[in-house]
């Protein structure tokens, strides 16, 4: 057992070693804070590609592909449709466990990276992302045109929340990179995954990931936990409050 | 300038809102209703989903009525004996209010529900209130003095009880029952139900005008703040920072609505009621009947991670 464990870690550590390419990154803040006032921002990504001897000499254009997922949470999506002469929702699908950011970023467009196969298995494109649903008691992602998954998408990337660049990775000299992260205002707090998987030649030669996390802080923030942590407390507060301020209306325009 | 809503979870323009609070104050001041049905249909249409808007405008609507309810205790124009019993009434029909209205979130039925009932209350209220007024305004310039009866079938009924300050003897069943859909529509509504439940009180009950403004305040305060409690203990949906905006907002326009409201005469302020709640049902009508921009909405289950 125990050497088996070993013999896997050593073809592990091989393995990696014996890549030609690493890739070094960094993002500008790994702890961005939402304040009240907050109104999205973008955090910028830096990276090289670090070449060793075992490198083959002829690779010399590198493609990029970033990944960011946000925090994940379940989901539903839920379609209108006209009963009675009224649109009511009917149908609806849930979304399990899915990222509530998501950001695919690349240097040129996926299809010219890579071939379509790798782009599926490696998850490259908005298309391609796997997005777990349960259909009745099945577990699955479906087909990327079902049209549950795609106004999902739509909607997501309609608040800023999912989208996908393929011209926003930029290279600054062949193997020394950077890309921006937009952050929009309404931006889910919690660790936000950055995947950075590295391709030449259509081939996946390798990844690595960082991370980043996203916080809420001051007064707002407050509110919201409170409200969700302690719902008794503060109600009492709230309707203290509106006692206090309707008392003090009845005093400043106190007209006798 | 701009503030962030916790619980809305939606950049607002602190301005835009304090004003929204400062109009329907003034209009709310004018007719002395709370503003529930306008304010809650404002907050919906500036992107703020139906479920906060009703759980937040139960806060703002306890604010002003409170604020209200002080001035008519000063001039002894609210009946507690009456208050109490339609309070028994409210704080039941609260609570069944505030669970159906979970019932139906969990449902994605709320949205719906809170549009219909808005459409049949409001045009069914309004068109009420604009026929009565149309009529008293018709008997005001011929000159004839309106027909009054002085007992209907309701005062037939058992467990009679003598309201002293309101000077009259009424069975307290239609009382509670008043009270239960008051506090039921309240809460799911996101109304505090000032603008059905004084007529319901003037023509049903016969209680005297004297009392009757006051006493419905009370019902609305107990019945707002409890909704309040509930909201934020079961669906936590209050929104505090957008409240007290709204509250502030709101308790200022009131003063000068009630100001506006007494140079109108009363018939012409019932007549401009009616108009207003009927624009609002009608528009909520409109929206259910034509196609929506989107037929799909995406509604997060909470965050994990």
């Amino acid at each position: 057992m125990m050497r088996a464990l070993i013999a896997a870690l050593l073809v592990l550590l091989l393995g990696t070693s014996a890549r030609a390419e690493r890739l070094i990154v960094s993002v500008s803040n790994h702890r961005v804070t939402v304040t009240p006032n907050y109104s999205g921002e973008e955090l910028v990504l830096f990276g090289s590609v670090e070449r060793d001897a075992s490198t083959p000499a002829d690779r010399t254009a590198y493609d990029l592909v970033v990944t960011v997922i946000g925090p994940r949470a379940d989901m539903v999506t839920r379609r209108k449709e006209r009963t009675f002469g009224i649109w009511i929702n009917t149908d609806y699908r849930q979304f399990l466990q899915v990222p509530s950011y998501l950001a695919l970023f690349a240097n040129r467009p996926f299809d010219q990276i890579t071939s379509a196969e790798i782009a599926r298995r490696q998850q490259i494109g908005l298309n391609n992302v796997l997005l777990m649903q349960r259909v009745g008691g099945d577990y699955a992602d479906v087909v990327p045109n079902d049209v549950f998954r795609s106004a999902f998408i739509r909607l997501r990337t309609q608040r800023g929340l999912y989208r996908e660049d393929a011209s926003a990775v930029t290279f600054l000299t062949p193997t020394l990179f950077r890309t921006g992260i937009p952050l929009p205002a309404e931006v889910p707090i919690g660790t936000y995954e950055v995947e950075i998987k590295l391709f030449a030649n259509g081939a996946f030669i390798g990844k690595t990931e960082t991370a980043f996390e996203i916080v809420k802080v001051g007064f707002e923030q407050f509110v919201a936990t409170s409200a969700r942590q302690n719902g008794l407390i503060y109600g009492l507060a709230t309707a203290a409050m509106a006692l206090m301020t309707g008392w003090m209306a009845s005093i400043v325009f106190r007209k006798d | 300038m701009q503030l962030y809503l916790p619980i809305a979870d939606l950049p607002v323009n602190v301005f835009l809102v304090l004003a929204m609070g400062a109009a329907v104050g003034f209009v709310s001041g004018m007719f002395g209703i709370g503003g529930g049905f306008l304010m809650t249909p404002l907050l919906i249409f500036i992107g703020i989903t139906p479920a906060v808007a009703v759980a937040s405008v139960a806060s703002h609507i306890a604010a002003s009525s409170f604020s209200g309810a002080i001035t008519y205790w000063r001039r002894r124009a609210i009946d507690p004996a009456l208050a109490a019993v339609l309070l028994s009434g409210g704080v039941t029909g609260t609570a069944l209010g505030v669970w159906t209205f979970t019932q139906l979130r969990a449902l994605g039925q709320l949205d719906l529900m809170i549009a219909l009932s808005y459409v049949i209350l409001l045009t069914t209220v309004g068109s009420l209130m604009f026929s009565e007024g149309l009529r008293a305004l018709m008997r005001t310039r011929r000159g004839t003095v309106p027909p009054r009866r002085t007992h209907n079938w309701i005062h037939g009924l058992p467990l009679k009880m003598r309201f002293k300050r309101s000077k009259i003897y009424l069975s307290v069943i239609p009382v509670v029952i008043v009270g239960i859909v008051i506090g039921f529509i309240g809460a799911v509504m996101g109304i505090g139900g000032g603008f059905i439940l004084v007529p319901i009180m003037i023509y049903l009950l016969r209680v005297p005008t004297s009392t009757v403004i006051g006493t419905s305040m009370i019902l609305t305060l107990v019945t707002m703040l409890f909704a309040t409690m509930l909201h934020a203990v079961t669906n936590h949906l209050v929104d505090a920072v957008l409240a007290l905006i709204l509250m502030v907002g709101g308790v200022t326009g009131a003063q000068f609505g009630a100001r506006a409201g007494q140079r109108i005469r009363g018939e012409q302020l019932r007549l401009l009621l009616g108009i207003l709640i009927l624009s609002v049902g009608i528009r909520f009508a409109v929206e259910l009947v034509i196609r929506p921009e989107d037929l799909f909405t995406i509604r997060e289950l909470g965050v994990t991670g």
